[in-house]
């Protein structure tokens, strides 16, 4: 539970959990996360298969509502307020809070359509041409794409259909976006693209992904925070720093173990 | 090498047997497999049974059909034109009961398509897993209600209700509207069972899609999964369709037993199969013109639902949103 050094600077955190606990039922997934997300930064969660990654990620924008048996301690504070809060909207949360999803999941409608719809259903009146043209440049697709934009999304490729759900997701105009392990369908040179787009995007948003990837961890963020689980199955929070002081110096032999391919 | 093949032991009939070559070349020969080839003989024939029964049904309808329409006086043109239909007259128009059979079609599908679509929308969208687990088989249930049961309830239940409503001048006591209505409770559970099979499919990942733009439940299901299950709902909506066309007992009993062309809903009207229904019952000698007839109007009713399915598999093909 390593809190960053530069804790001074309040204003600078996007988006802050304390003392998360996390349940499905009577099973305590992740327990006592404290973790403070740096605005406009890339911040990776690394740890092994079910130590609970995904689970804090979706607890940022309240995707685990859908889940009837999630339930949630402590607190997600994004401005200040608790987004658990029962006078807080999940839905105005997801809006601002976007999310990327590990198998890219484009609509099955037109390319246009997919940026379009989201902006839509949040009320844009604007030039809807400008923003899809906007958003798809943002996600660094726009060149690859502008002749065909009626066309049907899932005819694009892999890495092209992640790119597109990440133009979707900046056309409703979030704060922060979540990434669940993006590249993870996607080939190495897929991969790249999206890396590279992660770092240009992270000057305007703040990003936390989700990776099994160490590679990905090290070449990509800024910040690492380092999850296992105890033997009780529950994921623990074991480190958190900036990625390469995580990655050359981890102050926990559990870390170590991990990122020098030790681990189990 | 060679020495290691002859000396691998490996399960043979006998047991755990080392292998000489020529056992394994016995082995390796190609050779009948009795048994699955009669398998899959009888697998064959069960699939190609419904064809042949399809085949059987279309023979005996052409052939009485072309009895019917040797008839002097019997003219194909008059048949699926004519506005009137007395056989004791000679007088064979069919469309007073196709008329009948549309209106009470229509009435069903003003029912079962808005009432089971939104049920599918809630089973699959909205409803707990506890509220599904005792809405679902309360639907299978309806579904299982024998015809001649709705039929009487569309005749004691539904007729006296639109009396009250509507004015017992009004409505008479065999109608159409009755009928149809009654019809539409009866199909409401196939639409909606199989527009929630089709909800169901769209994979979660597309909702969670939707929700992480922040979009509500109900842009959701409306925007998101009812596009993507369309095809499947169509194909609910015209099978539905077609039991409504096809449904005897409940017209029989409640719509009426005279064929009259009349677009009043509220008055008796006799159906297509509420027609073959009471002459197949009747004491009509066989081989009479009036007798012929109900092999035509059932090849005419074989065809309508014949063309709302290959319309359907049109209509599918056109506007699915494939999502995979």
């Amino acid at each position: 539970m390593t809190a960053l050094t530069s804790t001074s600077d309040n204003n600078s955190f996007a988006i802050e959990a304390r003392n998360v606990h996390l349940h499905y039922g009577s099973f305590r997934a992740v327990k006592d996360v404290n973790l403070q997300i740096k605005a406009r930064k890339i911040t990776a969660i690394i740890g092994p298969s079910g130590c609970g990654k995904s689970t804090v990620l979706r607890a940022f924008n309240r995707m685990n509502d859908f889940v009837p048996s999630f339930k949630m301690e402590g607190e997600i504070l994004f401005h200040g307020k608790n987004i658990y809060d029962p006078d807080v909207d999940p839905v105005q949360i997801r809006q601002m809070i976007g999310m990327v999803f590990q198998k890219p999941n484009p609509f099955p409608k037109s390319i246009y359509e997919n940026i379009a719809w989201g902006a839509r259903v949040n009320g844009f009146k604007g030039n809807m041409d400008d923003l899809v043209e906007e958003s798809l440049q943002k996600a660094a697709l726009w060149e690859e794409v502008k002749d065909n934009l009626k066309k049907n999304a899932l005819t694009l490729s892999g890495g092209q259909q992640q790119r597109l759900c990440i133009a979707r997701t900046i056309a409703v105009r979030p704060e922060i976006i979540l990434m669940d392990e993006p590249c993870s369908a996607l080939d190495p040179i897929a991969t790249l693209k999206i890396e590279e787009l992660m770092r240009d995007l992270s000057s305007s948003y703040t990003i936390i992904i989700v990776t099994h990837n160490m590679q990905q961890a090290a070449r990509a963020s800024d910040y690492t925070a380092f999850f296992t689980m105890e033997e009780d199955r529950a994921g623990v929070m074991v480190e958190y720093d900036i990625t390469s002081h995580l990655f050359v110096n981890p102050k926990k032999k559990q870390t170590e173990d991990y990122i020098s391919g030790r681990y189990g | 090498m060679e020495s290691q093949i002859t000396k691998t032991k490996q399960f043979t009939k006998g047991g755990l047997k080392p292998v000489t070559d020529d056992i394994l070349l016995l082995r390796i020969k190609k050779h009948p497999r009795m048994k699955e080839f009669f398998i899959q003989a009888l697998l064959f024939f069960c699939g190609a049974l419904s064809i042949f029964t399809t085949l059987g049904i279309v023979y005996e309808l052409g052939k009485e059909s072309l009895l019917f329409f040797r008839t002097p006086g019997v003219e194909i043109v008059e048949f699926l034109t004519g506005k009137v239909w007395q056989p004791a007259i000679g007088s064979f128009g069919v469309l007073p009961l196709v008329n009948a059979t549309l209106m009470t079609t229509f009435f069903a599908m003003l029912v079962s398509l808005p009432l089971g679509l939104s049920a599918a929308i809630y089973l699959s969208e909205y409803a707990s897993q506890k509220i599904r687990s005792i809405v679902k088989p309360a639907l299978e249930i309806l579904a299982g209600i024998p015809t001649v049961v709705y039929g009487y309830f569309a005749l004691t239940f539904m007729t006296p209700l639109l009396r009250g409503i509507l004015g017992e001048d009004q409505v008479q006591i065999y109608n159409t509207l009755s009928a149809g209505l009654t019809m539409g409770l009866m199909i409401l559970p196939l639409i909606s069972s199989m527009s929630e099979d089709a909800l169901s499919a769209v994979p979660k990942s597309l909702r969670e899609a939707a929700y992480g733009l922040g979009a509500t439940k109900l842009e959701t299901s409306i925007k998101v999964v009812l596009p993507a299950a369309l095809s499947g709902i169509i194909a609910a909506f015209i099978i539905g369709i077609s039991r409504a066309i096809g449904e005897t007992m409940i017209v029989a009993i409640a719509a009426g037993s005279g064929p009259a062309l009349t677009l009043n809903p509220l008055k008796a009207a006799e159906t297509m199969t509420g027609y073959i229904a009471r002459i197949s019952g009747g004491d009509l000698a066989y081989d009479t013109p009036d007798y012929n007839s109900i092999f035509a109007i059932g090849l005419l009713l074989f065809m309508i639902t014949l063309f709302l399915n290959i319309i359907s598999r049109l209509l599918v093909h056109r506007f699915r949103e494939v999502y995979e």
